[in-house]
């Protein structure tokens, strides 16, 4: 019961030649929470990147197992079908797209890779309403084309609002508190908190302990250079911030 | 360039020659002839474009040029199924329907909805028969600016066309919707459809024209569509042009616009081997408003040209031209828009985007501003761009579960939809969203990967 989510295996990988992460391991089980931290340009967004298979970024080595199966293979949508989420740290905007249409698009194509029955435009709008509340969203957005025009605050809280409907195994939010106000980030950390249980798990990338504070992590990770260069548990991450990332000096090869 | 000795079927002289036997068969008011002799005498010394021609650079008549001429002066009516309307776009649209084969009215497939006897909605040809005087104003006079040669052509060899009269604030709630079939079978078949709409001070109304074709050999529509609109009037202008691969499409549309009114010009183009739209509008009046928007989808050799010339000659007048392109296979766009501002045309706000979708490497288009501003006080913008589908964008559809191939017809769809949503009156505009849906399904390209451009 208690296998992993998510494996990570002495994954590296980057863009053309370049080489971002180098030697990534990490294991998430259902019902946990890890924070990965680390300074900009560490590879926290490449990471998620790889996971949810963007285009343009090469494995160059190393393994990611997702319920058992080898992740890389799949194309994104499958990922996503198989409830791999990727919170975007700068959502998309997508002109003349209606976020309704787009929603109910996305959540029918999961429940048909499920064998479940597609939604109508009824049933849709039912499932969305409370989710809607949950995070505090105006009901005209979703009439409005996905996330334009939406201030910095509303994109980051309608893609926490997608993960509510789509309710993924796993998902990864990368840097969804940037850009909230400390009224949005409570709410976005209810959100998520609401929607964590013992079967899912959530991987949550920041910059900064105060999100922490809210969606409280079991494992926190130091991600520097690549390489996760600390890992430990939630008082790691106040460490982090009193001290900054400097006092944690990337360890030896040889130590690994 | 070497010159190319011209084939003798595209020499003026040629259609001079078909000109001066039609104009022996005409029953024409002496007004008219003379309008007419006028209007082939300029075709005659502009003779076909050629590439050198400025207005031309991009759109080679070519393969126009090696068909022969041959204006269908009379319509074979009886061909015509009327069970082939049924299949034909806007079908089920209310209001009235002109049908027109061949550029000549066809009364029996046609359906003149009751309106006031004031309003006045019926074949051009016919109103030329029992009041001529009523069109004399509009019909007989000299080269309008930036007359086209084919314009020309066609002011000297029309013979019917949608004719819309509405007096002083009159509203028609219903559209009127014109067909035009390019039915005749023989190459070179040629129709000069030619339409008048009159829509005096304070009146409304929709105007649909539709170009398609039966024939499948090669044959040429060159249209000519007078818009008049008075002061406070307001008029929609839908025109699909959704002609036969082999066909080639030439058309002007000019519009005249007086004080506060409000024109909505759409001109959606799917088919014809090569299409050309000249859009000339007017803003004589003040204080004047007017959408110019358009969508072209081609593919295979195809060639959809638009040359389009707004002429601000009145303070405070606004104009927004939005046009987007699809393209596929080889096919080329065309996109030229004039703006001119007038001395005194103060406080003038234009404004033109032109955005293009290319889904093949070998597609191309050329899109070019050309700006005269003579005002000082004006807000004038306008952008091009030329691009793949938003990489960013595919992949983000893709990261919410939906596939490559539903997300690329997403995103092209939206780019249609675009221009298709501002088209204000409901029925037509998802009747055009469902065709254009429907054509976009045809295209080759849509549901295919493309390689990310970075
Ligand atoms: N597509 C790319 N092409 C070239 N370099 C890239 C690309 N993506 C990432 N990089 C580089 O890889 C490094 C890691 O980038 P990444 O976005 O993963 O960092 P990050 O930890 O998410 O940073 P931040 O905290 O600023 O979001 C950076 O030096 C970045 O410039
Ligand atoms: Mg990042």
């Amino acid at each position: 019961m208690n296998s992993p989510i998510l494996e990570i295996l002495n994954l590296s990988a980057g863009v053309g030649d370049k080489q971002i992460l180098k030697g990534i391991d990490l294991t998430i089980r259902p019902g946990e929470v890890h924070a990965i931290m680390g300074p900009n340009g560490s590879g926290k967004s490449t990471l998620a990147a790889v996971l949810a298979g963007r285009d343009g970024y090469t494995v160059q080595g190393g393994q990611v197992r997702y319920l058992g199966r080898d992740l890389l293979e799949f194309a994104p949508e499958e990922r996503a079908r198989e409830g791999l989420f990727l919170a975007f740290q700068y959502p998309v905007e997508i002109p003349g797209v209606n976020s309704t249409y787009f929603l109910k698009a996305a959540c029918n194509e999961l429940r048909k890779h499920k064998g479940q029955p597609e939604l109508d435009a009824m049933e849709f709008l039912e499932l969305v309403k409370d989710k809607m509340k949950l995070l505090h969203l105006p009901e005209d957005l979703l009439k409005r084309p996905v996330n334009e025009g939406f201030s910095g605050g509303e994109k980051k809280r309608n893609e926490i609002f997608q993960m509510a409907v789509l309710e993924p195994r796993l998902a990864v939010l990368d840097e969804t508190d940037s850009g909230l106000d400390i009224d949005a980030l409570k709410v976005v950390a209810n959100g998520v908190n609401k929607l964590k249980h013992a079967q899912n798990a959530q991987l949550v990338i920041t910059h900064y302990q105060r999100l922490l504070n809210y969606i409280v992590p079991d494992f926190v990770h130091v991600l520097r250079d690549g390489r996760i260069v600390k890992s430990g548990g939630k008082e790691l991450a106040l460490e982090l911030e009193e001290k900054g990332y400097d006092w944690i000096t990337r360890p030896e090869p040889a130590a690994l | 360039m070497a010159a190319h000795p011209t084939p003798a079927v595209n020499e003026p002289g040629a259609y001079v020659e078909k000109f001066d036997r039609f104009q022996k068969s005409a029953h024409d008011p002496s007004w008219l002839h003379a309008a007419r002799q006028a209007a082939m005498g300029r075709f005659a010394a502009r003779g076909f474009p050629t590439l050198q021609d400025e207005d031309w650079r991009f759109t080679s008549l070519a393969p126009l040029a090696k068909l022969p001429f041959r204006p269908v002066l009379k319509a074979n009516l009886g061909t015509l199924a009327s069970d082939t309307l049924s299949t034909l776009p806007f079908a089920g649209l209310q209001g009235s329907c002109l049908v027109f084969v061949d550029g000549h009215f066809a009364p029996t497939l046609s359906t003149i909805a009751a309106s006031g006897d004031a309003i006045r909605i019926g074949s051009l040809a016919q109103v030329l028969n029992t009041s001529p005087a009523l069109l004399e104003p509009r019909l007989s006079p000299s080269a309008p600016d930036g007359e086209t040669p084919f314009a020309a052509l066609n002011a000297a060899f029309f013979q019917d066309g949608a004719f819309v009269h509405l007096p002083p604030q009159h509203v028609l709630p219903e559209p009127v919707h014109a067909v035009f079939i390019s039915a005749a079978a023989s190459a070179g078949s040629t129709a000069h459809p030619r339409n008048l709409i009159l829509a005096e001070a304070g009146s409304r109304m929709t105007f649909v024209e539709t170009h398609v074709s039966l024939a499948g050999a090669g044959h040429l529509t060159n249209a000519v569509t007078e818009l008049a609109v008075g002061d406070g009037a307001q008029v929609e202008h839908v025109k699909f042009q959704d002609q036969g691969r082999q066909a080639f499409h030439l058309a002007t549309l000019r519009s005249t616009l007086g004080r506060d009114s409000r024109l909505r010009v759409h001109s959606i183009a799917t088919g014809a081997r090569l299409s050309r739209n000249n859009i000339d509008t007017r803003l004589a009046g003040p204080g004047l408003e007017c959408l110019l928007n358009g969508l072209y989808l081609t593919r295979g050799e195809q060639l959809a040209d638009h040359h389009m010339t707004v002429d601000h000659a009145e303070p405070r007048g606004a104009s927004h031209e939005y046009f987007n392109g699809i393209l596929a296979d080889r096919s080329k766009g065309v996109f030229h828009g004039r703006i001119l501002v007038r001395p005194g045309a103060q406080q003038t706000d234009a404004k033109q985007t032109n955005k293009n979708l290319l889904l093949s490497d070998e597609a191309t288009v050329n899109t070019k501003p050309q700006l005269e501003i003579y005002a000082d006080d004006v807000r004038c913008t306008h952008g091009a761009t030329v691009g793949q589908l938003n990489a960013e964008s595919i992949f983000y559809c893709r990261a919410r579960g939906i596939g490559l191939e539903t997300a690329r017809h997403m995103l092209i769809h939206a780019f249609a939809g675009e221009i298709i949503g501002r088209i204000l009156h409901a029925g037509v505009r998802e009747e055009l969203d469902r065709l254009i849906w429907q054509r976009l399904e045809q295209h080759p390209l849509v549901g295919q990967p493309h390689a990310p451009h970075p």
